[in-house]
């Protein structure tokens, strides 16, 4: 067993601090073990969620060295033996306490996408290489990293103007679904600011599921909006033809 | 009352949110009942997320031979005939009803490669066909966020991050529940009219175990303090596949659908131990030979065709979790385990990596991230891990009401379905059946009632003993007293019990309690894990010493039980069911006549074939099972 040094935040809304702590490790540990190792060993009210503790709940998210990433899947071996290792909760989403953030704001805007809804009619029989798009964003677990990294919100703040990474996703699933009959185009582009993302790729880049948020996602339904919207031949002819 | 605590009122209040507690949500709320849902954790967290197999419903879709009938005695022979027929057959019944309908609420299972793209179905362990739906090895998050994304657009109020500890009593009808929000710590009141305790498992209550934190039992032990009867609880389901090593993954449960997709079990001389374990009742129906189960591997699961041209049986690797379990164990114990205590499961030489990468996403996932195993490479280190809990709330099998009136459940914390042991794939289907039921009934009774009367000062008692732990100073953690309950547990009522061992594990627990009783908590009550664990301690001292009784009372080995001093089934406890109820202070063991299948039904499923007279005889004790 040896021991490394970790910072993990300590506090609530009205403010806090980096704590030191040295903690004992075992082979194959990640940085979640250490935490409820502090839990046990040192700070039994250090707030932190998990669940599945194998990266499939999304559960356990937090800044690990300033990257977001599920602690359960952040091994400690990927750090130098010396290296300080330092847990913060994810910083785009209101402190609760310690590593817990007030993530409500995801489930508002999850309230507000029109669910799946069937065509008349349909019938329930299609292939898989129909479907093999859709389930990509259906991997999804709800870490909200994506969120967190995402610089519209963290860095501009435009809740309540800009849906989020998860949730075009989450729309990219019903809209490519075979069997769906809504079309989400005017609320992406009218409510939910899919214009404000530059496509920088962050948010891909921080997905535990591996999911291509921007190129499979964000992109195509840009792509909608903007043929809808913003085709010239489509606004001549909608001109010429009254429509 | 020394302090404020809100209140809402509802028609039917659930409580927990996976599967089981969704699904009642939906219903309820559609029969037009004001609904609230309450969860210790964040909405679409719940322990469901983690199924990885699949669904088992008798879709027939692939294997045309499948039918409800195939389904329950499936069922039925894997629960070694504990289970309770009724529930059983609605099970079988209602499932591929419940599958399709998740279909239409969005959910996208894999397709059927024969042009025709219907719901995919694979193998799994004890399912004589190919029966479970599923969603590569994820088919537990595409069930919850289906049912997620249905109920948030149902209406139903969802109440995130809330503990119950209590539930609450009118005379003998339920009242509501009293607890309190993992955020602020602040008490909260539940008024309503019918309850649904939908709070799934056990799992932390055993050191190695593939469940979450919220696993620890709370649905069975405030059903037992409000007077509800618990049955079956001696039933407690090992995995035989968790994770082994590295010590911090130690529990993480391997999906079945690894074997089902080809994986083999082998010892460390390299040998396929399972064809030594085939039980009388699984004779004739699993190869006995390694080249039997290869060309059937060969043919079905790599060429692909259709099973009910093969004339080989399926390998033995897909028996039931109980058996593979114990198979394992007995390796493990007689020296032929792996390096690190566990035994190895080989899909690395079965199936190519692009096949193991597209079938078991997940898997390959986890071991590479956490055991830097490729397992498209190397075998797998497994071994048996505690993942489900047969029994629980003794419920009517038609409408899921517990023995008090207006208490419903459903999904694991109910008893009955799975009698003795689970096949794999039917959690999945259970949650959606019953938490169906449970929702309507649950709608039915408060249609059919008033607001009940909640006694304020009893909350004023409550809110005094959830604050115990802050008023004791220098007392333990409950980290320490949790761990030790894992230990007690695990050595006196694990995957073997006997005599002794239980008499000191009730023993243990009892000198455990007084502990419990002394825990101190830190800080304040905001966000607070420790005080959190020492609540959830007291449901699993209650928990446990239900196992303990239960496994002590059963003098008989059947399923997820088993007695080193009473090794094999016993016609005196064949057609019992062990039931606990509270009296007073005192927890009181009882056994009550299970019902029994029909005698019409049984004589049509043996006309069918489906039912051997001689392996009912044998799981029934009445003659040897050699």
């Amino acid at each position: 067993m040896s021991k490394i040094h970790m910072k993990v935040y300590r506090g609530n809304s009205e403010g806090g601090e980096l704590k030191d702590f040295q903690v004992d490790v075992n082979d194959g540990m990640v940085v979640l073990d250490a935490i409820h190792r502090i839990q046990a060993t040192q700070a039994s009210d250090l707030a932190c969620r998990w669940n599945c503790k194998a990266g499939k709940c999304g559960s356990c998210s937090a800044e690990v060295n300033g990257k977001p990433r599920l602690m359960c899947m952040t091994r400690l071996n990927e750090f130098e033996p010396d290296q300080t290792i330092t847990v913060t909760p994810m910083k785009t989403f209101p402190i609760m306490k310690d590593l817990a953030t007030d993530v409500s704001y995801n489930y508002e805007v999850n309230k507000k996408i029109p669910p799946f809804t069937p065509k008349d009619g349909a019938v329930w029989q299609w292939q898989q290489r129909d479907i093999d798009r859709i389930q990509e964003f259906r991997k999804c677990i709800e870490c909200y990293l994506c969120m967190d990294t995402c610089h519209v919100l963290r860095e501009h703040n435009k809740f309540g103007e800009f849906a989020g990474p998860r949730f075009f996703a989450r729309i990219a699933s019903l809209e490519m679904h075979p069997m769906d009959a809504l079309d989400r185009t005017a609320l992406l582009k009218e409510q939910q600011g899919i214009g404000l993302c530059n496509i920088t790729k962050c948010c891909t880049e921080v997905c535990p599921e591996d999911i291509h948020i921007t190129d499979n996602a964000i992109i195509p339904l840009k792509e909608r909006v903007v043929d809808k919207y913003y085709d010239p031949l489509r606004i001549i002819w909608n001109k010429v033809f009254g429509k | 009352m020394s302090e404020n605590y809100q209140t809402f009122e509802y028609d039917v209040l659930v409580i927990g949110a996976g599967g089981a507690g969704l699904r009642a949500a939906i219903e309820a709320s559609a029969a037009g009942c004001k609904t609230a849902l309450v969860c210790k954790s964040l909405l679409g967290k719940a322990h469901t997320v983690m199924a990885e197999g699949g669904i088992a419903a008798a879709l027939a879709t692939v294997d045309s031979r499948d039918s409800w009938h195939q389904h329950f005695c499936d069922t039925m022979i894997g629960g070694n005939f504990a289970n309770h027929w009724k529930m059983a057959e609605i099970h079988a019944k209602q499932a591929p009803d419940r599958v399709r309908e998740l279909e239409k609420w969005g959910a996208v299972f894999d397709r059927t490669t024969d042009g025709k793209g219907n719901i995919n179905v694979r193998h799994f362990g004890g399912h004589t066909y190919k029966r479970l739906a599923h969603v590569g090895d994820r088919t537990g998050l595409e069930l919850i966020r289906t049912l997620q994304d249905k109920g948030v657009h149902s209406g139903i109020q969802v109440h995130m991050e809330c503990t119950i500890y209590s539930l609450l009593k009118d005379g003998d009808r339920i009242a509501g529940a009293f607890g309190y929000f993992r955020e602020t710590g602040r008490p909260v009141l539940f008024k309503a009219k019918s309850v649904v305790i939908s709070t799934g498992g056990i799992g932390k209550l055993y050191r190695v175990n593939s469940n979450s934190w919220e696993c620890t039992g709370d649905g069975f032990a405030l059903a037992y303090m409000a007077g509800a009867d618990l049955a079956d609880m001696e039933y407690v389901q090992f995995h035989p596949t968790g994770m082994v090593w590295p010590p911090s993954v130690r529990g993480i449960l391997i999906t079945e659908g690894v074997r089902g997709e080809g994986g083999v079990l082998k010892n460390n001389k390299g040998e396929r131990f399972m064809f030594k374990y085939i039980p009388p009742k699984y004779r004739g129906k699993y190869a006995e030979t390694e080249e039997e189960a290869d060309l059937w591997f060969k043919k079905v699961v790599v060429e692909g065709q259709v099973e009910e041209t093969v004339k080989e049986r399926k390998p033995p690797e897909l028996m039931s979790r109980d058996v593979t379990a114990r198979a394992i164990w007995n390796e493990i114990n007689e020296g032929r385990g792996s390096e690190h205590g566990g035994v190895y499961l080989d899909i690395a030489s079965r199936r190519t990596a692009e096949d193991i990468k597209r079938k078991l996403p997940s898997m390959y996932h986890q071991f590479k991230q956490l055991a830097d195993v490729d397992i498209t490479k190397q075998p797998m280190e497994v071994g048996p891990t505690c993942h489900y809990m047969m029994g629980g709330i003794k419920v009517d099998p038609e409408t899921q009401m517990s023995t008090v009136p207006g208490l419903f459940a459903a999904g694991e914390c109910s008893a009955g379905m799975h009698g003795s042991n689970r096949l794999g794939g039917n959690s999945l289907s259970d949650l959606v059946v019953f938490g169906k039921l449970a929702g309507e009934y649950a709608a039915a009774f408060a249609k059919k009632n008033d607001l009940p009367k909640v006694d304020e000062a009893q909350l004023a008692v409550l809110s005094q003993e959830m604050n115990r732990p802050f008023e004791h100073e220098g007392g333990e953690s409950s980290y320490a007293v949790l761990a030790d309950m894992q230990i007690i547990m695990e050595k006196g009522a694990g995957m073997y019990r006997e005599e002794g061992l239980l008499d000191q594990c009730l023993k243990d627990l009892e000198g455990l309690r007084t502990r419990w009783a002394k825990i101190s908590a830190e800080g304040n009550r905001m966000f607070n894990p420790g005080w959190h664990v020492a609540l959830d301690l007291r449901n699993m001292l209650v928990v446990g010493e239900a196992i303990a009784r239960a496994a002590k009372e059963r003098k008989e080995s059947r399923g997820g039980h088993t007695r080193t001093d009473f090794t094999t089934y016993s016609a005196d406890f064949a057609k019992k069911r062990i039931v606990i109820r509270r009296h007073g202070d005192v927890m009181e063991v009882a056994t009550e006549d299970l019902p029994q299948i029909p005698e019409t039904l049984e004589t049509e499923l043996v006309k069918e074939g489906l039912l051997k007279p001689e392996i009912l005889k044998q799981i029934r004790g009445e003659v040897p099972a050699h």
